[in-house]
């Protein structure tokens, strides 16, 4: 076993560029949070049952690597058959539409219509088939329950505002002396939820970014000023620079954060780390002038046009489209369905405790409700733009390097200019 | 024991221990502490299990909840003491917690349920190694493909950069010719570029030759250091032309004369490369990330990264592959440091 | 345990010599003795134009085109514009004025970093060096205590110092624990400085340590036996002796770390992400994010920004490089 390890290695080592990949050999580019390219490498083995000669190959790439690499490969017209991608907008002038080897269009499009609008960019009428959504996520905040129970404070209910939410979680943190009242990750998409609620538009009437508008400007005072008075856990957004992402995870899991805006890929990961610690439980998003929503989001498996065997790529989309493989998926990686069928009829998930299943259920609701400019703006192709210089430049504000009418007005520098290159 | 003291206390000339002999043990061991502490912590903690290492304050060694088998159920109970309240002082085991309420029972009296509220207990430990943290990490992956193919690039990268950057020191030291200088300045004036801000064209370059996703596409680019070509140039420059002018009197190739004279006397120089060599490219993460997304190529760096997701940083897997990869560069040094360090001390890069 | 590899070793370096002799001669018989140097010169010539020079000039057509496009058939020719934009400034001293001011706070973060880093780093290397150029037990111990991080790959360090300066780590319990307040040493931006340039000296001082170690056993010990028999103090033995013969050693630490100080990018990346705000931001993490992290990604900016740095740095090492020149005549 070893030698052949060994001698397989050397294989490998041997092999220079130019190996002609057989063309039934499709190539998966996966990055997983949890175990989501487990579960679909052992899916793909029905696949691989029902169609004899196609093999699919799962690399599991750091996701580094998706961001990073993935992009200057395909600009050259390398890379994988298909990946696992986030910036939907951005890669889809590199997908392959695989409508025409796909057996039913129709079921696909009206059972993913909703994320299939996110690659759909490049042209007003596109009707085209790129990328199935594998993990749909919706933002939202967490709270300990156990500690508003110790701290003897009513837990905000449906349609309380953001202002109720931080008085509450403020007052539980100073009965219960828990170092952090609220905490939200350092990322453009976390702040564009609120954002939105406080009545930010992002998008014109012919659908161009604006940023910065009354809404917007609205939250990130509030956000400014809670960083400074110490409701909103500082060092999430102070403690880095650029656009690097942090969480808050850790603060949430050991017990020291009362309330957590994150989103619904952190259930598994809090079921199995809080354990019996304390109760947690996903709530409602808070509301604003503007509403109470949240940001949809997702991972979705891509198609790329430099495949050798579109035929079965296409064929391997449909696959991962259909609903009986996504809920067996699904159910492994604790993740919402963007499945419309599904959504509907909901997942039995694997080793889910209660707190997990109520979470999952919290989610999901919450995302059939968000708002319009919430997918408007998951679907916008250049939303990156608009995410970084948030990030960065709302951070400047925070620690003082710059004030924030400074900060805004470059933030709407920065997606300009973003948004003209891109074109 | 005077024994021992009176080598640790021997110093040249003198035959107290001054006031400079105890600043200059207060300050190596100071450094043994700083250089090694970090790394030591590290590794202790890469033996914790993702919920030990959330903890505050944190704890100098891997513990675990204990945990009991009690008569009348299924799953082993977690163990508590008892810090006050009515049962202070007991050490009881969970049954379950609801709200700020635990269930407890004694293990020696299991028929008695208890209350307990959560703020008086504290979970008893015991010193647990989790070695989950790396068998996980074993277990996702080919281990011994990805440790070769690491130690391939490794060492084909360093024995090509040794012997192109010698030649290229070798003519630019021992020769005369025309454009020398030229040639010599285009390579320093890239020593201090970082081969960072170059990635999007060098990719170009890579794909252009059909060189994505082998192993030639880390190792090429990796090649031709300006630093190496500096090194060897002015340390060759101390070796005397007599001897090799000799050799060729004696109708030496002037191949004979580079591979049998020059390379033997800047074996200290030739070392120092070598380290900086290895070390770069089993340390390299970027650039293989960029070029290589078949899983069978990956080197250690990348798939230890694997896991490395999106949304979650886990710490304790993160913390096991960080050890795991500073590892072999440690056995190594352990065993090599004498040669490393003399090597390097002997080059004084002149 | 070493002997096989030593004798495989000189099998191969031996087998190595036999093979490339004869082609060697052959092509010696039609350069002659002097134009073979080309020959030696010819394979690291050819990679370096490759991935290095021709990358280089590469960097010059992304300059001078915009877009976010790969491929350079695809971007539109804007001439200076990405450069002009880089160096639109009101005041060069206040980022703020500045329309990139991420970019001139990098390069002032940049400036300040190498300054410190260097300044520091060669000062502890120095007092290392003397310390253990002392007749010490275990020297060789001590030196490999110093050495031990230069190895370490630089996500590891600041991944180890990530992990003990964190808010909750371990070096806030400790001084918790001892009774004095805790500092959240990454969020501050001053403390943030501090900890890269600690960590960045922390990572390299060993190389440095060692090269001065040698400088220092190089000077003979009769020249100290003689200022002792003059009585002259520990201090002019320093001033007057040590340092003016260590100074040709100097020049090369201050080259190489330079050099360092300059490209140090990674473990600062990792360790503050270069935050609070851009406290700690350097120039090469401005271009590795304009031109490959972030989306839409602006190759032109990155490559025009990467030339700028360039330029400075050939700047720098020729004047360096005339530096050591005097060093080593005079």
């Amino acid at each position: 076993m070893k030698t052949r390890i060994l001698l397989s290695g050397i294989a490998f080592a041997a092999m220079t560029a130019a190996v002609p990949a057989s063309a039934a050999e499709l190539r998966f580019a996966c990055y997983q949070d949890g175990v989501e390219c487990d579960a679909w490498a052992e899916a793909f083995k029905t696949f691989e049952a029902d169609n004899p000669g196609t093999t699919v190959v799962v690399d599991i790439v750091p996701y580094k690597s998706i961001v990073e690499g993935l992009p200057l490969q395909l600009a050259s017209g390398e890379g994988p058959d298909l990946a696992r991608v986030t910036d939907l907008g951005g890669l889809a002038r590199y997908m392959l539409d695989v409508t025409p080897y796909v057996s039913d269009a129709a079921r696909i499009e009206e059972q993913y219509g909703r994320t299939l609008a996110w690659t759909r960019v490049n042209s007003p009428d596109d009707k085209g088939i790129y990328a199935i959504m594998d993990q749909q996520t919706a933002t939202g905040p967490f709270i300990n329950t156990t500690l508003f129970e110790q701290a003897g404070v009513a837990i905000p209910g449906e349609g309380a505002t953001y202002a109720d939410w931080a008085a509450a979680a403020k007052e539980v943190a100073e009965k219960t002396q828990t170092p952090y009242a609220v905490a939200m990750d350092r990322t453009g998409h976390r702040f564009a939820g609120p954002a939105i609620s406080y009545g930010a538009k992002y998008f014109d009437a012919d659908g161009n970014p604006i940023t910065v508008d009354e809404g917007y400007r609205a939250f990130a005072e509030q956000f400014v000023a809670w960083n400074n008075d110490g409701t909103v856990a500082k060092e999430v957004w102070a403690g880095a620079g650029g656009a690097t992402y942090q969480d808050a995870a850790k603060e949430f899991t050991n017990g020291s954060l009362v309330m957590y805006i994150s989103g619904s890929w952190q259930i598994g990961r809090f079921g199995r780390d809080v354990g019996d610690a304390f109760d947690w439980q996903a709530v409602p998003a808070p509301c604003g002038p503007g509403g109470c929503t949240g940001i949809p989001g997702g991972a979705a498996i891509a198609a790329f046009k430099h495949t050798k065997a579109p035929e079965e790529v296409g064929k391997l989309l449909e696959f991962i489209s259909n609903e009986d493989v996504q809920a067996k998926v699904l159910a492994k990686t604790k993740n919402i369905p963007a499945n419309q069928a599904l959504q509907v009829k909901g997942i039995d998930y694997e080793n889910a405790t209660d707190a997990e299943k109520a979470a999952l259920g919290t989610f999901s609701s919450a995302l059939a409700n968000f708002s319009p400019v919430a997918f408007q703006f998951q679907g916008y192709k250049n939303n990156r733009a608009i995410m970084n210089a948030t990030v960065t430049r709302i951070t400047q504000a925070i620690v003082g390097e710059s004030t924030l009418d400074e900060a805004l007005s470059r933030i709407d520098a920065d997606v300009k200019e973003a948004v003209a290159a891109a074109q | 024991m005077t024994a021992v003291l009176a080598f640790l206390t021997r110093r040249r000339g003198h035959k107290r221990f001054d006031l400079t002999d105890w600043l200059t043990w207060g300050y190596l061991l100071a450094a043994v502490f700083l250089m090694f502490g970090p790394v030591f912590w590290l590794a202790l903690s890469s033996f914790k299990t993702e919920s030990a290492l959330q903890e505050y304050p944190p704890t100098m060694l891997p513990l675990a909840p204990v945990t009991v088998t009690v008569e009348g159920y299924e799953d082993p109970l977690q163990l508590f003491r008892v810090t006050g309240g009515e049962h202070e002082g007991k050490v009881l085991a969970q049954v379950r917690r609801i709200g700020l309420n635990a269930q407890m029972v004694d293990p020696a009296n299991p028929g008695e349920r208890l209350n307990v509220n959560i703020n008086d207990r504290v979970p008893e430990r015991e010193f647990t190694l989790a070695i989950g943290n790396y068998t996980t990490l074993f277990d996702r992956f080919n281990f011994a493909l990805y440790f070769w193919n690491s130690v391939f690039i490794t060492v084909v990268a360093t024995i090509i950069t040794v012997l192109f950057n010698s030649m290229a020191a070798f003519a630019l030291s021992k020769y005369k010719f025309r454009g020398r200088t030229l040639v010599f300045i285009l390579i320093i004036a890239t020593l201090m570029i970082p081969p960072t801000i170059n990635l999007v064209p060098i990719f170009l370059v890579v794909s252009e030759l059909g060189l994505v996703n082998s192993p030639w596409a880390v190792i090429w680019p990796a090649v031709a250091t300006p630093t190496g070509v500096f090194l060897l140039r002015q340390y060759m420059l101390t070796i005397p032309d007599d001897l090799l002018d000799a050799a060729r009197m004696d109708h030496a190739s002037e191949w004979r004369v580079y591979w049998r004279i020059v390379l033997p006397l800047s074996a200290p120089a030739l070392a120092v490369l070598v380290i900086f060599s290895v070390m770069w490219r089993w340390n390299e993460f970027l650039w293989p990330l960029i070029v290589l997304n078949r899983s069978e190529q990956f080197t250690l760096q990348l798939a230890l990264n694997s896991f490395q997701g999106d949304l979650q940083t886990a710490w304790a897997p993160l913390l096991a592959m960080t050890v795991l990869t500073l590892l072999p560069i440690t056995l190594v040094f352990a065993v090599l440091q004498k040669y490393i360090t003399a090597g390097i001390a002997q080059s004084g890069v002149k | 345990m070493f002997a096989p590899v030593t004798t495989a070793a000189s099998w191969l370096y031996r087998g190595a010599f036999e093979i490339f002799e004869r082609p060697m001669l052959a092509i010696q018989k039609m350069t002659g003795a002097q134009r073979i140097a080309w020959v030696f010169l010819f394979p690291n010539l050819l990679i370096f134009s490759l991935f290095t020079f021709l990358p280089i000039i590469l960097n010059f057509f992304y300059a001078t085109t915009g877009s976010d496009r790969i491929l350079l058939s695809e971007r539109p020719y804007v001439g200076a514009e990405n450069f002009a934009s880089l160096l639109a400034c009101e005041n060069y001293l206040d980022p703020n004025s500045c329309g990139r001011d991420i970019f001139w706070r990098a390069v002032h973060n940049t400036g300040w970093f190498v300054v410190l880093q260097v300044g520091f780093m060669i000062l502890f290397s120095l007092v290392t060096a003397l310390v253990l150029n002392r007749d010490i037990p275990f020297r060789g111990f001590f030196r490999s205590v110093f050495f031990y991080p230069v190895l370490l790959s630089p996500v590891v360090v600041a991944l180890i110092w990530k992990w003990i300066l964190q808010r909750y780590g371990v070096l806030n319990a400790t001084l918790e624990g001892w009774g004095f307040p805790v500092v959240n040493w990454l969020v501050e931006a001053d403390w943030a400085f501090f900890w890269i340039v600690f960590v960045s000296i922390w990572a390299h001082m060993g190389f440095y340590t060692l090269i001065l170690l040698a400088g220092l056993q190089a000077i003979p010990s009769d020249v100290y036996e003689a200022a002792e028999m003059d009585g002259a103090s520990k201090w002019r033995v320093f001033s007057k002796i040590t340092m003016p013969l260590l100074m040709p050693t100097m020049v090369v630490v201050i080259v190489l770390s330079l050099i360092r100080a300059v490209q140090a990018f990674d473990e600062i990346f990792v360790l503050t992400g270069g935050g609070p705000g851009s406290a700690t931001l350097l120039v090469l993490q401005f271009i590795y994010e304009t031109g490959f992290a972030f989306r839409p990604q602006l190759f032109g900016l990155a490559a025009a920004a990467s030339l700028l740095m360039a330029a400075v740095l050939l700047v720098l090492t020729l004047l360096q490089l005339a530096a050591t020149r005097k060093q080593a005549e005079g």
